[in-house]
């Protein structure tokens, strides 16, 4: 997808005025948040959990390498194919070989956010494979050329409206308002097609060392659907998913759908171990996993290792009150919220994504939710330093921050520019009490008065009294 | 609560925008200290905590009001201030230097003996004689900062609780940003300004007269914007009103004191 | 060539160069172990109160429930549920205990084994276990059981032992790892309720792509 990620500011700008942007996002708001409440209240152990799932996040990254071999093994050992991918563009590649290899011309697709990372679906297309989103969200996505805007639930950002419009463009029925309708049109348009794809591809939302499984997460049943009816199954993940055992994984899964959408389990966890068996009556006769690297071997042991233990649950952009405004489209590109701002310059580098580590308040919602503990603001302001020490920040922020901290470095100085910047704000507020435009922020004054000081400063004030004594 | 033969000696965390914006926190904060039995010090040697630097990625100078701050304080039993993020972010100066910095361990102590000042009188203190009095109903936004990472919650409405003649009306999302964020509401004023309108709206639905606060920069934000939609409703700091310095008007009122003053 | 340089980066970042046989062996040791992390005390009951709680969860999920006292009863409480819903055919798989079964009362219900196929009406399975934690039952892969009777039709009817309802998942592995060690077979499904998205304005539809309904035959062994 393209990157938009340096007009995030315009983005937000547009966002913030886009009326059935700003009405889906209402219902997003008036969801996630309350149903995870609900769903930690019912599991007192809920924050012991996330505890020792950030320890065993930190055990995992430890030995990345070797639990990432055992995996290997354990899949070889079951007559499946692993491929180390260290680029999105060896990942792409590597996948339209086993299509080709396998002839394929349609290619089901469970939700997986690492393809739009590596931009899979563009890149088949291109070289004359189709693939077909099967998730309700995607597939609607698809018709309309659209992106997700969200890493669990994609299209948060439509309508009803712009759903119905979507299908009875494409589906050639009549047009209908029923969600119900809707869904039932998207299940038999796809049936077929899971039918009669050569090739099903979808993600994992844990791979298990232990037995060389990977594991999907979902409520549709197209995941299934996906990793059963084609010839060849293709699981697309990233490096830092491998868990050590099925008792590992269930610690994860109880954390994962409770901090996404607040279920207390979905409906779907489908283990996935190798091609079909001996008497099998059905399933792939290949099973490939794809292990895309794409910058996260780079993140371990260094600024940003924490954010390996991110296990994509939602929960940080769900809870967090700048997605909330602008949405996920704002952030340009495949993951926004607060993950986003610290995975996305990461991934396309600082220089495009600076604004995103940016637009934060550090208000700490995110960091007080992720079920793995990570220390999201503390992770942004490492972008802001790297930033700041690579001169990338904005001429006025440097020089701004620059002078301020002259003088907050000398109280003396500081003293006599406070006395007299405070002497300044009380003559333009006059009797008013609030100042309406002030010269060099626009930003607050365009959108709020600007409270006077209401006398001189407090240390004039205190001396004077100290020396009344 | 051991009774100590002598007072405890306690340095006052002014904060940048209370020393500009609205010394009367900064006094009440120093009533109830000493309403609680502390004496109280100001060091001259203070300016800012240096979160402006810090949130905008300048370690070094950060480091360096770090350094200054923490010698300034040295020697006080404890230091106080009427803010979440400011504490908060003299908590946050043992980032700043390494391990084996004799700079960390400084830091180390200066976090352990600074406090929020609410947190400070019923955590630290088990203080809870308010004398004051406030006829009204009020609303309480809990700032990032001091919910976050110093845990003030409870403590403000307690104290309030015994406040006399004022009803507590919680609003929907008090836990929310307000959206001043520091830099971000001047970097990002579409995003702050929409934050700050749903928290004004919410406050506005809690039905009350004023809209209390621990941290000065969020309620500059909210009273600003309150006044700017032309709302009734007044915004005060929570210390205003637990030491009975309500007698003066409300942020961002007009004051026709303020000329006698130039 | 990737694999190498990606393992490589990995040693890099940790400070190290291939990992030790300290480490090595501190890695077999927890994958052999096995242990348990925290298990939440919801489900750790007496038998009784776990299928109490098995039958409440999955209801709350959203499945239905038939309760019956021997396996005998089962093609009676499939005959009414489908002649009830006028479904013409069954797809079945082909357990021994399913095809024991006397299957007279389908009447003139076809009962048929095979692999699902699309526009399959009702399917009828048997399964592993019952998990009591979330109301969940494991099902896997097998010659007389295709996965795809578990997803592709309309309706799914799944048979449930009672003494096979454990508290939680961790229960569940263990009986997979008895029969399988850990050479899984190629899958091993964890269905909670019948198939559902809010992929639309949040608002909840049930019948995505997996069953629309879900019915838990329940016997009571």
């Amino acid at each position: 997808m393209q990157i938009k990620s340096p007009e995030f500011k315009e983005n937000a700008r547009i966002a913030l005025k886009d009326v059935g942007l700003q009405k889906a996002l209402g219902n997003l708001k008036a969801g996630f948040p309350e149903k995870r409440a609900v769903a930690v209240q019912r599991m007192p152990e809920f924050h012991d959990m996330r505890d020792e799932a950030r320890d065993l996040k930190n055990h995992i990254l430890e030995n990345l390498d070797i639990y990432l071999e055992q995996f290997e093994s354990k899949v070889t050992e079951n007559g499946g194919h692993v491929h180390w991918c260290r680029t999105s563009d060896d990942a792409r590649k590597t996948i339209l070989d086993i299509c080709k290899q396998v002839d394929a011309k349609t290619v089901t697709k469970g939700k997986s956010m690492v393809s739009e990372e590596i931009n899979l679906n563009e890149y088949l297309e291109e070289n004359g494979v189709q693939p077909i989103e099967t998730d309700l969200g995607e597939y609607i996505l698809q018709l309309r050329k659209d992106h997700p805007s969200h890493i669990i639930a994609p299209a948060i950002h439509l309508n009803l409206e712009d759903v119905s419009e979507a299908f009875h463009e494409h589906h050639k029925k009549p047009k209908s308002d029923d969600p119900a309708v809707l869904m039932q049109e998207a299940r038999e348009e796809l049936r077929t097609k899971f039918v009669n794809a050569d090739v099903g591809i979808t993600g994992a939302n844990f791979l298990v060392a232990e037995t060389g499984s990977t594991i999907i997460v979902t409520n549709e049943g197209n995941g299934d659907l996906t990793q059963t009816l084609p010839k060849t199954h293709i699981v697309i993940t990233s490096i830092e998913k491998v868990v050590p055992t099925l008792e590992d994984m269930t610690l994860f899964l109880r954390l994962l759908a409770r901090s996404a959408t607040g279920q207390e389990f979905t409906v779907y966890n489908t283990l996935s171990t190798g091609p079909r068996r001996e008497g099998d009556a059905d399933g792939p006769d290949n099973f490939h996993v794809v292990l895309v690297d794409n910058g996260r071997s780079d993140m371990v042991g260094g600024e940003f290792h924490e954010m390996l233990r991110c296990i994509r649950c939602s929960a940080c952009m769900n809870h967090c009150p700048v997605y909330g405004s602008v949405g996920g489209h704002a952030y340009g590109w495949v993951y926004p919220g607060p993950m986003g701002s610290v995975l996305t310059p990461q991934m396309i580098g600082i220089e495009k994504a600076g604004n995103l580590p940016n637009a934060s308040t550090f208000c700490g919602k995110c960091e007080e939710v992720c079920p793995v503990r990570i220390p999201l603001p503390k992770l942004m302001r490492h972008w802001r330093n790297n930033e700041f020490e690579k001169h990338l920040s904005p001429k006025a922020v440097r020089w701004g921050i620059a002078g301020w901290g002259f003088f907050a470095k000398r109280p003396k100085l500081y003293r006599q520019m406070s006395n007299t910047s405070n002497w300044f704000m009380r003559t333009m507020a006059g009797k008013r009490g609030r100042i309406n435009s002030l010269p060099l922020a626009g930003g607050w004054t365009d959108f709020r008065d600007m409270p006077a000081p209401s006398g001189k400063t407090f240390m004039q004030q205190w001396q004077k009294k100290q020396g009344d004594k | 609560m051991s009774v100590n033969s002598s007072p405890i000696r306690v340095g006052l965390f002014v904060t940048c925008l209370v020393d500009m914006f609205r010394p009367s926190v900064g006094f009440a904060t120093v009533k109830l200290l000493e309403q609680a039995g502390c004496t109280v010090e100001v060091p001259e040697a203070q300016t800012c905590c240096g979160q402006p630097a810090f949130n905008s990625g300048d370690r070094d100078t950060t480091r360096d009001i770090a350094k200054q701050t923490i010698e300034a304080f040295d020697g006080y039993e404890y230091v106080v201030g009427p803010s979440g993020s400011c504490i908060g972010m003299l908590h946050y100066f043992t980032d700043l230097f390494d391990e084996g910095d004799p700079w960390k361990a400084r830091a180390e102590d200066l976090k352990k003996r600074s406090f929020e000042i609410t947190s400070f009188l019923v955590d630290v203190l088990d203080f809870d004689q308010i004398l004051a009095s406030f006829d009204q109903k009020v609303t309480y936004h809990d700032s990032c900062s001091g919910l976050r990472q110093l845990g003030v919650k409870g403590q403000p409405r307690k104290l309030l609780g015994k406040v006399e003649g004022t009803e507590l009306a919680e609003m929907t999302e008090a836990e929310t940003c307000c959206g001043f964020g520091g830099t971000f509401c001047v970097k990002y004023p579409d995003i702050s300004n929409r934050m700050v309108s749903n928290k004004t709206g919410f406050a506005d639905e809690a039905g009350a007269q004023t809209l209390l606060g621990g941290d000065l920069g969020c309620l500059l934000n909210m009273a600003g914007k309150l006044k700017r939609e032309g709302k009734k409703m007044e915004a005060r700091h929570v210390v205003e009103v637990l030491a009975g310095m309500t007698d003066t008007p409300a942020i961002g009122e007009a004051d026709y004191d303020l000329g006698k003053q130039l | 060539m990737s694999k190498a340089e990606i393992l490589g980066n990995i040693r890099r970042g940790l400070r190290r160069g291939e990992a030790n046989e300290a480490q090595r062996a501190a890695v077999h040791n927890r994958l052999n172990a096995k242990a348990n992390n925290l298990v939440p005390k919801r489900a750790q009951l007496p038998h009784t109160e776990q299928v109490a709680l098995f039958k409440s969860m999955a209801l709350e999920a959203a499945a239905e429930i038939i309760e019956l006292n021997e396996h005998s009863e089962v093609p009676q409480a499939v005959a009414d549920w489908l002649h009830v819903n006028q479904i013409k055919e069954l797809v079945s798989a082909s357990d021994a205990v399913l095809n024991e079964m006397d299957w007279s009362p389908l009447g003139d219900i076809q009962r048929v084994e095979r692999v699902a196929q699309a526009g399959d009406m009702a399917s009828l399975t048997t399964t592993f276990a019952g998990i009591a934690e979330t109301g969940t039952l494991m099902l896997h892969s097998r010659g007389e059981s295709p996965t795809t009777l578990n997803f592709l039709p309309d309706i799914h009817l799944a048979v449930l032992r009672r003494s096979t309802i454990v508290g939680p998942y961790e229960d569940a592995w263990k009986m997979i790892r008895e029969t399988f060690g850990t050479a899984l077979p190629r899958t091993v499904n964890m269905v909670t309720g019948p198939s559902r998205s809010a992929d639309i304005e949040q608002k909840l539809q049930m019948g995505a792509h997996g069953p629309r309904t879900l019915v838990i035959l329940l016997i009571n062994d």
